[in-house]
């Protein structure tokens, strides 16, 4: 019986720790630079499929991948929203304008990056094995593998927290994220900014795919999509905008989704989708938003 | 004098064209049949989307799963009843399927609306996978095809149905509500239009005739199964189509749907996997640089006709 | 239920339009407390206040843009405290608003033809109501206008729109929220005739206004607003004397 409830509680905070993770990305991308970035996911599978690239092909193990991806990730989104984002803003009649064109272009940018993965990868499942021996605890186990992801997701979530709050670009990001107007006019280059979220939101993705595909999951170029679908829930969940929110979200998601798939696997992705709508309905502004 | 001149000129050449299409299939080969069943499969989804979200702007992606939800209304009662009949029940489902959405999540601000039809189509796709895997037993369904000569006739009577809805609908008093809804949705409302009712309803009539034509398409396809059916893609091609086309008139969504399915049939079969890459960057250039679409561009080139000299438009 | 266009015979000071006790909070702040005041058929009473005082929280209470907390709000008699913005427009309340709300790419004639078609139950688009259309058009000076799309109208005329569109609903009780702001002096004076002119065609009036001037001209009855409570009312020499009045507004 304890067995039972730590098996389902562990396994929730693996799986939450990554969801907590994506949901951040996709959060600052959202709540701050206001693009709904459906290739949030596609970023995901990219983080997957470069980890797999490194391991396989180049022995990279994983943690170390993490180092290498961080930045790249980083600078990708970056240069993307700098580039394409910021001009779509500024010529952009109203907000709303803005988030319906970029969620669009995101629409675009999901089908480029697809493809692009489909021919440098292919479509055949891949797959790695990194630390896959067993742990116990108090007789549920684990593989290796997950346990260090979830230690790597509150980490870097620790991480980016303090950023936030102690480093002067992160009060730029919180002051922007309030009212990207007045942030401008205190001094906060804003095209900057929302770039510098943008970036982070795609790092985080990336990240998140890294440590995804540690969990010896199946990589293929589609399994972005229910990625992005998880991170919208989640920043639903945890109030749009509100990147703490989305983080506990990402948690309490995590633990619903597994144990659901206790009971009836297979329909986790339904009993998201009802919370989803029952938020919807109920407290659109999430559990734990403004 | 000259604009009634003008009025039947151009009933004349709709009519000629009418004329062509119903003769078509005796005169050309089976592909170039089939070529345009697909063509007009993809006018007809991206005509019922733009009466909805061209006019009210609440971006749907639900595409996929009304057509979906035609497929399987289609694969599961082709076998007991009849052409016109069953398809009526898969548009029929897809009414309801989306009027049942419309009133929840219709309420809300236009970026909700567009995340959940986002995730619908996954939902049912899972949803559907489950339950043929764990109560039916019936992972993918067979079904007996036709021939592509009744199917495209099929499809042409959809298509002309769906233009003259969308015709009807853009010169009625709901077009005019449709748009209102659009441009400031608490005027509309302080006009005395029932906002929700209006959304809803229109919502789900755009998704009838999606259903309608995704039971009609089942039946040239020999097998079904939840992938198939409910295909994410459907959805993205659909916007894409629409905002390239230009939502403002009734040809844009024709001009941007076949242009688009034409290049989608050339495409997918020499460069697989090419053509998606395409279709992407072209999103990021019409969204940026054409956002009325074909259309924007038109009406431009149309107005510095008109006027002659360079007018800033 | 009141139908609009059954006869109804009001006596001279029958109440059109009662609210009382209305309370709206937004989180911890309150909005409107416990306000209470009405409007008799055929005036056109002014409602003012400094910045934040409610005003306009208080015409969407009537309108039905906002649930109250607590409190009724009854038109003709009838509860309507609830009821949804078409309805309440239905039934016979139109209202503009503060920062005018047209639609810009439609043109002026489908303004007010929208109006028309969807402010009056089972209405068409017969000949009847394109003439009654064009005579609305005429009755703002819109007529010249009616083509152009709402964006290209300069602002004194977008309010005109508002305006024509609202009264193409047919109204009894029309709430003008800041007609005259952003309006040069003779648009001011224009607006003021206009005003005039459709208490004399019957409708009751609600303004919400800021420019002294108007109010004081026009208005039969003055109510003043602070901090979401009634704090005066009255004829507007004796609303100028009040002092709690003058306190609030020298105070800002």
């Amino acid at each position: 019986m304890v067995v039972k409830f730590l098996d389902i509680a562990i396994g929730g905070l693996l799986m939450g720790g990554i969801y907590a993770l994506i949901a951040v990305g996709f959060s600052l991308q959202y709540g701050v630079a206001r693009v709904l970035n459906v290739s949030h996911g596609e970023f995901i599978m990219l983080g997957a499929f470069a980890t797999w690239s490194l391991f396989t092909l180049w022995g990279v193990n994983p943690l170390m991948s993490l180092v290498i991806c961080a930045p790249i990730f980083f600078i990708i989104g970056f240069v993307i929203h700098r580039t394409y984002y910021t001009r779509l803003r500024i010529s952009s009649e109203s907000l709303a304008v803005f988030e319906g064109n970029s969620m669009l272009a995101s629409f675009g940018l999901l089908f480029v990056i697809q493809n692009i993965a489909l021919i440098v990868w292919g479509a055949p499942v891949k797959g790695y094995s990194y630390l896959a021996y067993p742990l116990s605890f108090f007789g549920a186990v684990f593989s290796a593998n997950r346990i260090v992801t979830l230690f790597a997701s509150v980490i870097l979530g620790l991480i980016f927290y303090l950023f936030l709050a102690r480093t002067r670009i992160g009060k730029a990001i919180r002051a922007a994220a309030q009212d990207p107007d007045a942030a401008e006019l205190m001094g906060v280059r804003i095209n900057q900014v929302l770039a510098l979220c943008f970036g982070f939101g795609t790092m985080m993705a990336g990240l998140g795919g890294l440590l995804i595909s540690m969990t010896s999951v199946m990589i293929t170029p589609f399994m972005g999509l229910e990625y992005t679908l998880i991170a919208i829930i989640v920043v639903v969940l945890g109030g749009l905008g509100n990147i703490k929110g989305s983080f506990i979200g990402g948690f309490i998601l995590g633990l619903v989704g597994t144990i659901v798939s206790y009971i009836q696997p297979g329909l986790s992705l339904v009993a998201y989708y009802m919370i989803f709508l029952l938020l919807l309905l109920i407290r659109p502004t999430g559990i734990l938003g403004k | 004098m000259e604009a009634l001149t003008k009025k039947y000129s151009v009933l004349g050449v709709l009519i000629l064209l009418l004329i062509l299409l119903v003769v078509f299939p005796r005169y050309v080969s089976a592909y170039k049949v089939i070529l345009l069943t697909n063509i007009l499969m993809y006018v007809i989804i991206t005509l019922s989307w733009v009466i909805f979200s061209g006019s009210t702007g609440y971006i749907s992606l639900a595409p996929a799963a009304f057509f979906g939800v035609g497929v399987y209304a289609s694969a599961i009662l082709s076998k007991s009843l009849f052409l016109p009949i069953f398809i009526l029940i898969g548009g029929l489902a897809s009414f309801c399927l989306a009027f049942l959405i419309g009133a929840l999540t219709l309420r809300l601000r236009g970026m909700y609306f567009t995340m959940f039809t986002f995730g619908l189509v996954e939902l049912i796709r899972h949803f559907a996978q489950w339950w043929e895997v764990n109560i039916t037993g019936t992972v993918g369904r067979l079904i007996l095809a036709l021939d592509h000569i009744t199917i495209y006739y099929a499809i042409l009577i959809i298509f002309l149905l769906v233009l003259l809805t969308s015709y009807v609908i853009r010169h009625s008093k709901f077009g005019l509500a449709l748009q209102s809804i659009g441009e400031c949705e608490e005027a509309a409302a302080h006009t005395g239009v029932n906002v929700t009712l209006v959304k809803v309803l229109f919502f789900a009539i755009s998704a009838f005739f999606m259903g309608v034509v995704g039971a009609t398409m089942t039946m040239r396809w020999q097998y079904i199964d939840p992938p198939t059916a409910f295909d994410i893609r459907l959805s993205f091609m659909t916007v894409l189509m629409a905002i390239f086309g230009g939502m403002g008139h009734l040809y844009g969504p024709i001009v941007g749907a076949s242009i688009f399915s034409f290049l989608d049939e050339i495409l997918a079969t020499k460069f697989p996997y090419y053509y998606m890459l395409l279709f992407g960057v072209t999103m990021f250039v019409v969204i940026l640089f054409m956002p009325h679409g074909v259309e924007g561009v038109i009406q431009k080139w149309h107005k510095r006709e008109k006027s002659g000299s360079s007018e800033k438009t | 239920m009141a139908q609009k266009g059954e006869k109804r015979i009001f006596r001279e000071n029958m109440r059109i339009l009662e609210v009382e006790g209305v309370k709206k909070n937004f989180g911890g702040l309150a909005a409107a407390s416990n306000v209470a005041f009405h409007a008799e058929q055929g005036e056109i009473v002014g409602l003012i206040g400094p910045n934040g005082a409610g005003k306009t929280t208080l015409f969407n209470l009537v309108s039905g843009a906002l649930i109250p907390d607590s409190g009724v709000i009854r038109f003709k008699g009838k509860n309507i405290t609830g009821l949804k913005p078409h309805q309440i427009t239905r039934m016979g309340i139109a209202r503009t608003f503060q920062s005018v709300k047209v639609f810009p790419k439609m043109s002026v004639f489908d303004h007010v033809l929208l109006g028309y078609l969807f402010g009056n139950p089972k209405c068409t688009k017969s000949d009847k109501t394109l003439k009654e259309v064009i005579e609305i058009l005429d009755f703002v000076e819109l007529s010249e206008m009616r083509e152009l799309r709402s964006k290209d109208l300069i602002l004194s005329n977008q309010k005109r729109l508002e305006v024509a569109r609202a009264l193409a609903t047919k109204p009894e009780l029309l709430l003008l929220d800041e007609l005259m702001a952003g309006l040069n002096h003779t648009e001011v004076i224009q607006a003021m005739e206009l005003v005039r002119k459709i208490r004399e065609k019957g409708v009751t009036i609600l303004m919400v206004e800021h420019v002294m001037k108007a109010i004081m001209d026009t208005c039969d009855r003055i109510i003043v607003l602070h901090h979401g409570e009634k704090i005066a009312e009255g004829k507007p020499e004796e609303v100028a004397k009040n002092k709690s009045v003058v306190e609030v507004y020298l105070g800002e």
